[in-house]
């Protein structure tokens, strides 16, 4: 016996949005406010989970067709970029900088290389996720 | 802040905690999964709404403080908490889970059967 799963699917088209959204809003505030790329990255990872619970592994692998352990590397690569890239300057390793720009849209804006930093962590954090859960879920 | 909003926002959270109390009575009186579920997904959403929108109209009051985080809260909510009680009480029918005793009317099943006898002529 075949159930549609009509109700569940298209709640999760709209849901999903929402909590990737919620994810970028906690990634962001970080600095200020509670979250950054831990929570943001775990968030992120459970909208994607909640793909993977409407739809099956094959639809959600064509929705994002990347292998999430490349992120792991990438996300790798970003923090020790970041602390790379203050020995080039004649500081410490991991030595964090900030300024204010002016950008075009979005006006007077502080911009911290923590956020970078931040960004391997969230990368990190959605690769090893969805890594565990994907490897879990394809074993029979 | 105004004597009126005071007494609105404790209108508000004191109704979500009263509405959070009646969904607890029901999941205890209720005599089945599906009617504990009818209790849970419908009260305890509005109970819940409620406390929030009173949280909001607070601390926008208090502050001068608008949350919007607390309203899309609301709304991711109300239009999850629906669902996630349907999709409750559909895995529990589909794992053949008795209604109560003095339910008269199932058109559910007939309709499962009749889905199933097309399936056994078309194959």
């Amino acid at each position: 016996m075949k159930t549609s799963d009509v109700i569940l699917q298209t709640m999760t088209k709209v849901i999903s949005f929402i909590i990737v959204l919620f994810a970028l809003h906690l990634f962001f505030a970080g600095h200020y406010h509670p979250g950054g790329g831990f929570v943001g990255g775990l968030i992120t990872s459970g909208a994607i989970v909640l793909l993977l619970l409407a739809y099956d592994i094959k639809t959600v692998a064509k929705i994002f067709p990347f292998d999430y352990k490349i992120l792991i590397g990438l996300g790798l690569l970003f923090a020790v970029g970041t602390g790379v890239g203050s020995l080039f300057f004649g500081v410490p390793f991991l030595t964090h900088a900030f300024g204010h720009f002016h950008l075009p849209l979005l006006g007077e804006t502080s911009l911290h290389t923590a956020v970078l930093f931040d960004t391997g962590v969230y990368l990190v954090v959605v690769g090893v996720t969805m890594t565990i859960i994907q490897t879990i879920g394809e074993s029979e | 802040m105004s004597e009126v909003s005071t007494v609105i926002i404790a209108i508000f959270i004191l109704l979500g905690a009263f509405l959070s109390l009646v969904t607890a009575f029901g999941v205890i009186r209720l005599p089945d999964v599906y009617t504990r579920n009818h209790a849970a997904s419908k009260a305890a959403t509005l109970g819940i709404m409620f406390i929030l929108i009173g949280t909001c109209i607070f601390f926008y009051l208090k502050d001068g403080y608008f949350n919007s985080r607390v309203i899309l809260g609301i709304i991711f909510i109300f239009l999850t908490a629906p669902v996630s009680g349907h999709l409750i009480s559909r895995a529990a029918y589909h794992t053949g889970v008795k209604m109560w005793n003095k339910s008269v009317q199932d058109d559910y099943k007939s309709y499962l059967e009749e889905q199933g006898e097309k399936e056994k002529s078309n194959s």
